[in-house]
């Protein structure tokens, strides 16, 4: 099929604008990123600068890419990864519009690839059990319900890709930040300093110019895992507890 | 040079604990003076980041990616292996000892693997501690499950992304660290070469110590010096030099090929894992492969048509799966190999997947595929299923439903990812599998204490050679990443820098360090110069195509003297005509890949010598030449029980072979059977 | 946010009640001794302060976040599309600040012409067995003769639906009280509560225009 992107381009020559490409042949049973390759290859052979945009794994998990695809992070398919999403989703004719993850906290690096290190700082807040190596009891000396671990799980499946707050309306990191608040306060080992780890990964958050919840829940609709904005009110309750209900502060 | 693996004295069983006892220490005082570089943060890499800065050293740690949590072991799927024992089945250190032997076809050194399956237990505590969630039974305790190549259930596992979890377990106690300021962590950066510097050692020799390394800003292309007293590596295997592989788009060998580069031996390359259960290539355009865990295997049979007109029906679309009888269908794992069926290692099972589509049997249209069937067991958990909800006589159709129901909660998002990349349901068809590269087992050669045969370098993780031997088992990658970094390095890294705490701090403007950022920017600039034609990426996938059909999962010899001439042929016109756009001033991964691809042509070169050498086979190396009637494996224990370590100059020097032989003192060599 | 529109929430089940009473057929006379009742009452009046600030707090608040917010994005996308959640509509969500402010500026009407007129003591007043109270139900029912303001009321309960039905579920939200077992019922709650009260409202210039 045929296609049109239209893709936002930044650094080098570009000021920060959409270039329109058209391409040809593209097959039904690309991933999105290969076609992107292909494009890339033929700028090459063009000699021009080909598009840059973040990727890895290409297999969902890694987080790396990123971008927004005719105004949905990660293009249209619920609980997928832009590197997962197929070509067969379009059709031969379609115009792509193709822009980067958009937040003050998340600054545009080159055409496609933003800065997403004040996800890092979040965790490095807070978003961790502090413990030793080497520190641990057997693991089996605390029993932790099935349906517990689970739930912890579904909420540790987070990729940090940032779709959520690409996604917010108000570029809100409620979503990435409360899926490891949950996470880490529902397994009995990261209770202990559950109190200072809610207050301490929400002031960093908040420093790094995220916007406020507002509950939309577009975060938990774009999150390729599909991670429920329950994790936000678990937050919320945890924060709320921890700032009128417990003595530690941040 | 005499390769000595420096491995302590004792009884298998005693060995390490021994060791640890009685090596040398560094006082908390002088660790707070001690430097040490950090590449790569993946499971051993984080781990190894994370625990040295727990004991007090100053690490600098680093990634090419834009945050540690990026590292690909965050793809690993099915396990990590422990001999916890929990499920009463047998299981003990020494049995995985022995199966990890055994898997690896008697080719790694019994002291390490004994030291892995020691550590393989306090791992699972470890991850539990920091919170990951594995998954557990209705008592709130542990749940495993099998893979192949064993006979007890000792993998733990958190659904389909074990190593996404552990990885995140590894990268918060490394965040903690870095909001500690015991590391400081370098994103976007990639190390471009091994700073060696001239000192004198006690007896007043001259020797050359690893004591920085050159790294790239990946944002603004300038060349940072970085010092420190010795540099650790956990940069991941090499997979990608075949081009197609599971392994992620970035991964690459260039920082390990550096330190090869600066004098490290690259040990048993041609020892590559083939993964039999990978989603078969679909056109040129693609980019990877993406694996299907093993644990599918558990549950999963596989089989193709047993007679050719079928299987062609099938690769033209004009029958399906559906449409073969069972009789028809030839469960060839479970014919061929009674004992494990379709639980035989990996190397095993993907042989036998390219010997059932090299007799035309295969079910794509490209004729490369088998199937990975999941009737049986939707039939076999629907019916337990249906006896637990106190169902009686339930129809077929609701036991394969509940059945599904079963399998889904144990391989979901499997399933869901099979069906975006193919856009078929698994749950109805089969899944059409084929095998494809995973795993690399060689890597830079260590010994005991993970240092290279350089001075203060030290290698982690898949990146260095050491467990595997020549076949790696399924759930145990996780269990040698975090073992070397949580358990092992950590204290042996102590042997070298005792004696260093009278070393003051490096200084990164002495000659060495220049020396080698000028050599880096020749390089760059010599790439940037060529201004040819075509693209990185194309010399790439023209690489990996020589080294698949030569140097893939069977070798002979008159193939890889064709694939050595190809690639000196690739390599010159690589030199001649490939496109690097942009300058090194600037974000430019094309500049990256570039760099990159010209050190897997390197590797690619003693990768076909090393498989040339090595005139027998074993694991994941297949020589035509040698094989049993029945087209087993050869091993040729009495000539080739040794590790090949390549010592490599450049394209102008032949190789030169360096050897350790393996001394077997606990386990009887075997002909590795799993009928 | 929560806590004052909570609060906000609760304060209009009470009017409703209260306002209720002028449908009663008996010349406002109900109706009338309420409203003294309310306005005099020292308890109430303390209540009814509170009642202000929440309003203007919940307004504030409101305007704080909305800029914040805006100011988190930074530059915006070409193309924006916004999903929400399963068994979620992100567009009156994502509206709030809008629909809040259309809310506001019927308050202001709202008070102006009921609140302030009694506040002012420009209304007349009426007797009942003996005692002199203010005739707020006359001035009401002046007010519903005329169809523009039946209009705009009608619309503006509409409105106020919508601010409702985002507003009840995502109170609780916010405080975190969102649980796999009870949140299906609180959503169920917030929805009728959206439709009822706005609807109890609506009745009563529609009933006085038309039936009385």
């Amino acid at each position: 099929m045929k296609l049109t992107l239209k893709i936002w381009r930044q650094g080098g020559k570009y000021k920060g604008e959409f270039v329109s490409y058209v391409l040809d042949k593209v097959s039904e049973h690309m991933s999105f990123l290969e076609m992107l390759d292909v494009l890339n290859e033929e700028l090459v052979e063009k000699k021009e600068t080909p598009v840059s945009f973040e990727h890895d794994c290409r297999e969902g998990i890694c987080g790396s890419c990123d971008m927004v695809i005719n105004g949905q992070p990660h293009g249209p398919m619920r609980g997928t990864t832009t590197c997962q999403l197929h070509m067969r989703h379009y059709n031969d004719g379609d115009t792509i519009v193709i822009e980067p993850f958009r937040a003050k906290a998340f600054p545009v690096i080159r055409d496609l690839v933003v800065d997403r290190s004040s996800f890092d700082r979040i965790i490095q807040a807070g978003g961790f059990i502090s413990v030793d190596t080497g520190q641990a009891q057997d693991a089996n000396n605390t029993p932790i319900e099935k349906t517990t671990a689970s739930e912890a799980f579904d909420a540790a499946t987070c990729i940090g890709c940032g779709a959520c707050v690409a996604a917010c309306p108000n570029a809100s990191a409620m979503l990435f930040t409360s899926a490891k608040v949950a996470h880490l306060s529902m397994m009995p080992q990261g209770k202990v300093e559950a109190k200072r780890r809610v207050q301490a990964m929400v002031k960093q958050m908040d420093e790094e110019g995220f916007g406020m919840c507002s509950n939309v829940t577009a975060c938990e609709a774009e999150c390729p895992k599909e991670i429920s904005v329950e994790n936000i009110a678990k937050m919320n309750r945890e924060y709320i507890s921890a700032v009128f209900g417990s003595e530690t502060s941040v | 040079m005499k390769l000595d693996g420096k491995v302590p004295p004792g009884s298998l069983g005693e060995k390490w604990t021994k060791y640890r006892s009685t090596m040398p220490l560094v006082a908390p005082n002088n660790k707070r003076r001690i430097d040490i570089i950090m590449v790569g943060t993946g499971l051993a890499g984080a781990s190894a980041a994370a625990t040295l800065g727990e004991l007090g050293y100053n690490v600098k740690c680093f990634t090419f990616h834009d945050s540690p949590r990026r590292a690909h072991s965050i793809a690993a799927q099915g396990g990590i292996n422990a001999a916890k024992n929990y499920q009463n089945d047998g299981d003990s250190v020494y049995r995985l000892f022995y199966d990890t032997i055994k898997g690896g076809d008697y080719r790694s050194r019994e002291s390490n693997v004994h030291r892995l399956a020691e550590a393989s237990r306090n791992i699972i505590d470890q991850a539990v501690a920091q919170g990951v969630p594995l998954a557990r039974e209705y008592g709130g305790l542990l749940a495993n499950r099998s893979f192949g190549g064993v006979q007890v259930s000792r993998t733990f596992y958190a659904r389909g992304q074990t190593g996404q979890q552990l990885l995140l377990g590894a990268y918060q106690a490394l965040s903690r660290q870095i909001s500690l300021g015991n590391v400081e962590m370098y994103n976007r950066h990639e190390m471009l070469d091994l700073v060696l510097v001239e000192e004198k050692d006690s007896n007043g020799k001259p020797v050359k110590k690893a004591r920085g390394i050159i790294a790239r800003n990946l944002l603004t292309g300038e060349l940072e010096r970085h010092a420190a007293h010795c540099v650790v590596l956990g940069t991941g295997g090499y997979a990608n030099l075949f081009y197609l592989s599971t392994n992620a788009m970035n991964c690459n060998v260039s920082a390990a090929w550096r330190t090869v580069r600066r004098g490290a031996l690259m040990a048993n390359p041609c020892f590559t894992q083939i993964h039999p259960t990978c989603i078969p290539v679909s056109g040129d355009y693609q980019s990877k492969l993406t694996l299907m865990s093993e644990s599918l295997r558990n549950d999963g049979r596989v089989w193709v048509p047993k007679k050719e007109e079928d299987a062609k029906a099938i690769r033209e679309g004009k029958k399906t799966a559906l449409d073969i009888p069972e009789e028809d269908r030839d469960y060839y794992l479970e014919r061929r190999y009674p004992a494990f069926g379709n639980l035989v290692p990996r190397d095993v099972a993907s042989r036998a997947a390219k010997t059932a589509c090299d007799q035309g049997l295969g079910v794509a249209p490209t004729g490369l595929a088998v199937y990975l069937d999941f009737e049986a067991a939707f039939e076999r958990y629907g019916k337990s299923k249906a006896h637990a909800t106190g169902l009686h006589n339930p129809s077929m159709e609701t036991i394969i439903d509940l059945g599904r129901k079963v399998v889904e909660e144990k391989y979901g998002n499997l399933f869901e990812m099979y069906e975006k990349i193919t856009g078929e349901n698994p749950y109805i068809m089969p899944m059409k599998i084929y095998p494809a590269v995973h795993y690399t087992m060689g890597g830079i050669w260590v010994d005991y204490n993970l240092e290279t045969n350089i001075p203060g370098l030290f290698v982690t993780g898949e990146a260095n050679f050491s467990d595997h031997g020549a076949n790696r088992l399924g759930a145990s990658a996780l269990m040698q990443g975090l073992a070397d970094g949580y358990f092992v390095l950590p204290y042996t890294i102590g042997d070298f820098l005792s004696r260093e705490i009278r070393t003051p701090k490096i200084d990164p403007k002495q000659p060495a360090f220049e020396q080698a950022e000028n050599d880096v920017r020749d390089r760059i600039n010599k790439l940037l110069n060529i201004k040819g034609d075509h693209s990185v990426e194309s010399f790439h996938r023209r690489l990996g195509k020589i080294m698949w059909e030569y140097c893939g999962m069977s070798r002979n010899e008159q193939g890889l003297l064709t694939a050595r001439q190809l690639l000196r042929e690739l390599k010159d016109e690589f030199y001649r005509n490939v496109f690097v756009p942009g300058t090194n001033e600037e974000y430019n991964p094309e500049l990256e890949k570039a760099l990159r691809v010209a050190d897997f042509m390197e590797l690619g070169e003693v990768m076909i010598l090393d498989a040339l050498n090595r005139e027998e086979s074993c694991g994941g190396h297949f020589r035509e030449e040698y094989q049993t009637e029945d087209g087993e494996a050869l091993r040729r224990d009495d000539e080739f029980a040794y590790v090949a370590a390549w010592e490599y100059n450049g394209w102008d020097e032949e190789p030169k072979l360096h050897k350790e032989h393996l001394v077997f003192e606990n386990v009887e060599l075997k002909t590795r059977s799993y009928k | 946010m929560s806590l004052t529109g909570l609060f906000l929430i609760s304060f209009l089940v009470i009017h409703l009640i209260g306002n209720l009473q002028l449908l009663i057929d008996d010349e406002g006379e109900k109706f009338n001794l309420y409203a003294e009742f309310m306005t005099t009452n020292p308890v109430i009046k303390t209540v009814s302060y509170l009642l202000y600030f929440s309003i203007l707090l919940h307004a504030v608040q409101g305007w704080m976040i909305w800029r914040k917010n805006r100011a988190a994005r930074g530059q915006g996308y070409a193309v924006k599309v916004t999903r929400g959640a399963k068994g979620n509509s992100p567009k009156v969500a994502k509206a709030m600040g809008w629909i809040g402010t259309v809310v506001f500026i019927f308050l202001l009407l709202h008070l102006y012409q009921f609140w302030f007129q009694m506040k002012l003591d420009v209304i007349e007043y009426v007797e009942y067995n003996g005692e002199s109270v203010k005739d707020l139900y006359s001035l009401v029912s002046v007010t519903y003769e005329d169809i523009t303001f039946v209009i705009i009321y009608v619309l503006s309960m509409a409105v106020i639906a919508f601010h409702l039905l985002h507003g009840f579920q995502s109170a609780f939200q916010t405080l975190g009280l969102n649980h796999k077992k009870y949140t299906p019922f609180i959503k169920t709650v917030g929805t009728l509560y959206a439709i009822l009260i706005p609807l109890g409202f609506a009745i009563i210039p529609l009933y006085m225009y038309f039936l009385l």
